[in-house]
């Protein structure tokens, strides 16, 4: 069973500015985000998570707007907006007793609604997340009995589960071992490759430069956005992150080194 | 459905199904000169077991259920609302703005039997207690969705609940400072008791069960996604406000109604949904139903252990329920300390 959405979508931000209290966390963004998978990054407090919420409809922004294939966000009904965005946020805190597949089934609510009955195929792209998330092992046991990592590779298939066109993803490595970032991250590539439209937050670079596109947010601001391969983007990474790494080539990939000397 | 989930359930759901029976029939049988089936049989034989059984144990028996699954529900509903497990039914001003409602009525009648002349006593007075009690339960809710600016914010739901409780129970002891007399008809509301109820109490228990339980049961998936916080349950395409005022208004209408005929019975409201969580972890669908059957068998129990405790005196219902609630969550919090 491969769960792919059924039509590629595509998400805008359009001259966004949010306020949080006295704190303007975004100011006047402006980004596109296509089918294919977008890494956001910055150092802490630039916004990133603020964005992700705006882009999901959960933050309303003072200034600009988000559209949804041309439409904007808010004007969206509730379910049909949540069917075809998935949001993952993060350290979700999490109570009850649902077991894990039972949390992975709540995936499929914005599909069947809190009345309907789920059916064969809400069954099937449920198993194929868990799969995908590699927790199907565990689908009787209950979240609260779960390490760390277990539980985020739970919640991040039931954003897949939403089997949606856009799949919003605030800091998914969380918790993960590296083999299971490394899973994460074929996982989001294969998505990706099949017109998903995948945004990420992530603050481990390595991983980011993974993605075809990165945009580079710093206090609020939108600073790059690029190809992981664009030297331009590599320079303001390194001018964001005030001079503590290097961007190298290493075989056929750029990575992050700490940058101990720069940073004296 | 894990195999293990689904025995667990069904047999939680035998388990209350059989106490329930055997406490509805203890029920019959306790009665002022103890507990007994001998007596029970006794009575039925003598031709008055109309009276004493059909119109005084039955009703009080029966409603002791009702009222203790209004309860039972109601916990649950809180404590899925609120995302904490100790939350209390009571919390969004219900109890408060009930307990403020009797002492007026209390009061009024008090006054007025001194003479004195107030234009409000009578239409108080002629409300009733249980009308008050009801009216009060809703008003305090009311005031708390009121100051908390609707339903939209679990914190400022939660802040303006305890601020409500803290200022009606200040009115309410300002009006017994004012009418001591009202003070022992208060102490009897705020203890809880099963004795006075009729058939007539009994079908307003039914009725008020049968209003609150749909919506808060058609409502338990959202609560099974407030689970995962509240903005992973909006991402799904949940409208939060209109589903907390649903939910805030199931409640109301369940504590509203079992307050209005038993009194403030403390800690079956708090302490079913966790006995259902122990034996039958399940998601709130069953939850609820569970919860409601459990605070039935409970109070249920206490009304039946007060009644026989020290026949023919009464241990108030209220105080006993106080009791073994307060003791199940010491033991709680004991295991939790030892694991």
């Amino acid at each position: 069973m491969n769960a792919m959405p059924e039509s590629a979508a595509s998400l805008c931000a359009d001259s966004l500015s949010v306020s949080l209290g006295s704190t303007r966390a975004l100011d006047d963004v402006s980004v596109a985000f296509e089918p294919g998978w977008t890494a956001i990054v910055g150092p802490n407090g630039a916004g990133k998570s603020t964005l992700l919420r705006a882009l999901a409809g959960l933050q309303a922004p003072q200034l600009g707007g988000v559209r949804l294939n041309g439409r904007a966000v808010r004007d969206w009904p509730d379910r049909e907006r949540a069917s075809r965005v998935a949001w993952l946020g993060q350290q979700a805190e999490t109570t009850g007793e649902l077991t894990v597949r039972e949390v992975v089934q709540l995936g499929r609510l914005p599909h069947h609604g809190l009345f309907g009955a789920a059916t064969a195929r809400d069954e099937s792209i449920v198993d194929a997340a868990m799969h995908d998330a590699e927790c199907s092992a565990w689908q009787a046991r209950r979240l609260n009995e779960l390490s760390g990592g277990e539980r985020q590779r739970v919640l991040i298939a039931r954003a897949l589960a939403v089997d949606a066109a856009v799949l919003l993803l605030d800091e998914p490595t969380t918790h993960l071992d590296p083999p299971h970032q490394i899973a994460l991250v074929q996982l989001l590539r294969r998505r990706a490759a099949a017109g998903v439209t995948v945004v990420s937050v992530l603050h481990d670079l390595a991983l980011a430069l993974l993605a075809e596109r990165v945009v580079v947010l710093q206090k609020g601001r939108l600073c790059a956005v690029g190809g992981s391969d664009d030297p331009a983007l590599h320079r303001t990474l390194v001018d964001v992150f005030g001079g503590a790494i290097r961007i190298e080539r290493v075989g056929l990939r750029w990575v992050p080194v700490a940058n101990l000397e720069g940073r004296a | 459905m894990h195999t293990l989930d689904r025995r667990r359930r069904l047999r939680l759901a035998v388990q209350l199904g059989a106490w329930s029976l055997v406490l509805l029939t203890a029920g019959l049988a306790a009665g002022s000169e103890g507990w007994s089936m001998h007596a029970l049989w006794e009575t039925l034989q003598r031709g008055d077991a109309t009276l004493i059984v059909g119109q005084i144990r039955a009703p009080r028996t029966v409603g002791a259920w009702l009222a203790g699954a209004l309860l039972g529900l109601s916990g649950a509903v809180a404590q899925g609302l609120f995302r904490n497990p100790l939350a209390d039914p009571y919390l969004l001003g219900s109890a408060s703005g009930a307990s403020l409602a009797v002492v007026l009525v209390l009061a009024a009648s008090s006054l007025g039997g001194h003479g004195i002349a107030l234009a409000t006593a009578g239409v108080v007075a002629r409300l009733g207690l249980v009308g008050a009690a009801f009216a009060g339960a809703l008003l305090g809710v009311s005031l708390t969705l009121v100051l908390a600016r609707g339903a939209e914010q679990t914190t400022r739901l939660l802040l303006a609940g305890v601020v409500v409780g803290v200022l009606l129970a200040a009115a309410s002891d300002l009006v017994t400072s004012a009418a001591p007399d009202a003070l022992r008809g208060k102490q009897v509301f705020m203890l809880g008791s099963t004795g006075f109820l009729s058939w007539g109490a009994c079908a307003v228990l039914a009725g008020g069960l049968a209003i609150a339980m749909p919506p808060a049961w058609r409502l338990a998936r959202a609560l099974d996604a407030l689970t995962l916080g509240e903005d992973a349950a909006r991402s799904l395409g949940l409208s939060l406000p209109r589903l907390r005022a649903a939910l805030v208004g199931a409640l109301a209408l369940a504590i509203g109604v079992a307050v209005s005929q038993t009194g403030l019975i403390a800690f079956v409201g708090l302490v079913s949904p966790h006995l259902v969580r122990r034996f039958a972890p399940a998601p709130h669908g069953y939850t609820l139903l569970a919860s409601a059957a459990t605070g039935g068998t409970l109070l249920l129990a206490a009304d039946v252990l007060a009644r026989s405790l020290i026949a023919p005196q009464e241990v108030p219902v209220g105080v006993l329920t106080a009791l073994l609630g307060g003791a199940y969550l010491l033991w709680l919090l004991h295991r939790r300390r030892a694991a």
